[in-house]
């Protein structure tokens, strides 16, 4: 006998991850799932981000390594809000190890909350956290080519960062050819070229955060109320 | 990487149906998988051979329906299948526009006794 299903297989993690955006929209707080490779500056556009923001918009990170709390030290040596999760091995989070992190960060005390996912443009684009924008974070020197080799990656973000710009003098960056690939995947994101090193262009991403943040909870909660 | 997260999840969505429909044995899962998807076939039927062991669904068979991505040419509308990073249609040299076939990852039947 034959029994139709029809299940989705990431159908449990969707469910958790419904729960923790619930969580997150009751407490006005912005999630971004950052995903990239290894080295390509998740954690040094989350520090430009906190500068850049630092009068506008609270800041919290959850940390998401394989091991070593090396980047969540860091972050938390500039005074925003930090919570850590070591894998273990595993090469992605998943909404239900988001939890235990998402209990322990004040969640009233923050707006956006950056979730910096594990260094792999493979896995962590096939599972959904609770978050409300997937961002994809590709620094220029690793190549043009990133979105013909990891088109689901692609696919699935929300917006797309070009890091290290700085470095474009001394590589062949084929930009044509990345935005070919980039359009074929994905119509609606927007792509923003910057450098979290000098700063360049992190000031167009900040104010697209900000946009977003306001669009979602602008209406009823006001400004970010950075005093508390 | 994350195939056997894959494989428990397939496991427990297989005895949840079978159990509902009052079976007591799985032979066959049926899943659908687009091509935009990184699971590998053989290494989820390793582990599945593993983790099911001692449940209903021991020495099920892992049937894999793949479906290569579509894109359809923003200029002429023609549907097509890239090769590699060849992005533009086949027909006319339009940049092709990904659709959601290809992104298939469910359990499409289970079969059993």
């Amino acid at each position: 006998m034959e029994i139709e299903i029809k299940e989705n297989i990431f159908n449990a993690n969707d469910q958790l991850a419904a729960d923790n955006k619930a969580k997150l929209d009751r407490e006005a707080v912005l999630a971004l799932n950052l995903m990239a490779s290894p080295g390509a500056g998740k954690t040094s556009l989350i520090l430009q981000s906190a500068k850049s923001l630092s009068d506008r918009l609270r800041l919290g990170v959850i940390e998401g390594d394989i091991a070593s709390s090396i980047d969540a030290d860091n972050v938390r040596s500039h005074g925003i809000p930090t919570e850590l999760i070591n894998t273990g091995g595993a090469c992605h989070l998943d909404a239900n190890m988001i939890q235990t992190p998402l209990a322990g960060i004040d969640l009233p005390s923050i707006d956006v909350l950056f979730i910096e996912n594990v260094g792999n443009l493979v896995c962590p684009a096939e599972f959904n956290l609770g978050e409300h924008l997937k961002i994809v974070i590709l620094s220029a020197a690793e190549g043009a080519d990133k979105p013909y080799k990891y088109p689901l990656m692609f696919k699935v973000a929300d917006a797309i960062v070009i890091n290290k710009i700085d470095l474009m003098p001394y590589i062949d960056f084929r930009t044509g050819y990345f935005y070919d690939g980039v359009r074929a995947l994905n119509q609606q994101a927007p792509v923003f070229e910057l450098s979290a090193k000098t700063g360049e262009g992190v000031d167009a991403w900040a104010s697209w955060l900000l946009e977003q943040w306001n669009e979602r909870f602008g209406q009823g909660h006001g400004e970010p109320d950075t005093s508390r | 990487m994350h195939e056997l997260t894959v494989t428990q999840n397939v496991l427990d969505i297989a005895i949840e149906h079978a159990r509902q429909g009052g079976a007591t044995r799985i032979t066959r899962i049926n899943l659908v998988i687009g091509e935009m998807s990184s699971i590998i076939d053989d290494s989820v039927q390793f582990y599945f051979d593993f983790i099911s062991k001692g449940t209903m669904a021991e020495g099920a068979e892992l049937q894999f329906r793949r479906i290569p991505a579509q894109f359809r040419c923003s200029e002429c509308g023609q549907m097509f299948t890239p090769e590699g990073d060849d992005y533009r249609c086949p027909r006319c040299a339009g940049l092709g526009i990904v659709t959601d076939v290809g992104s298939e990852f469910y359990v499409e039947s289970i079969e059993v006794d």
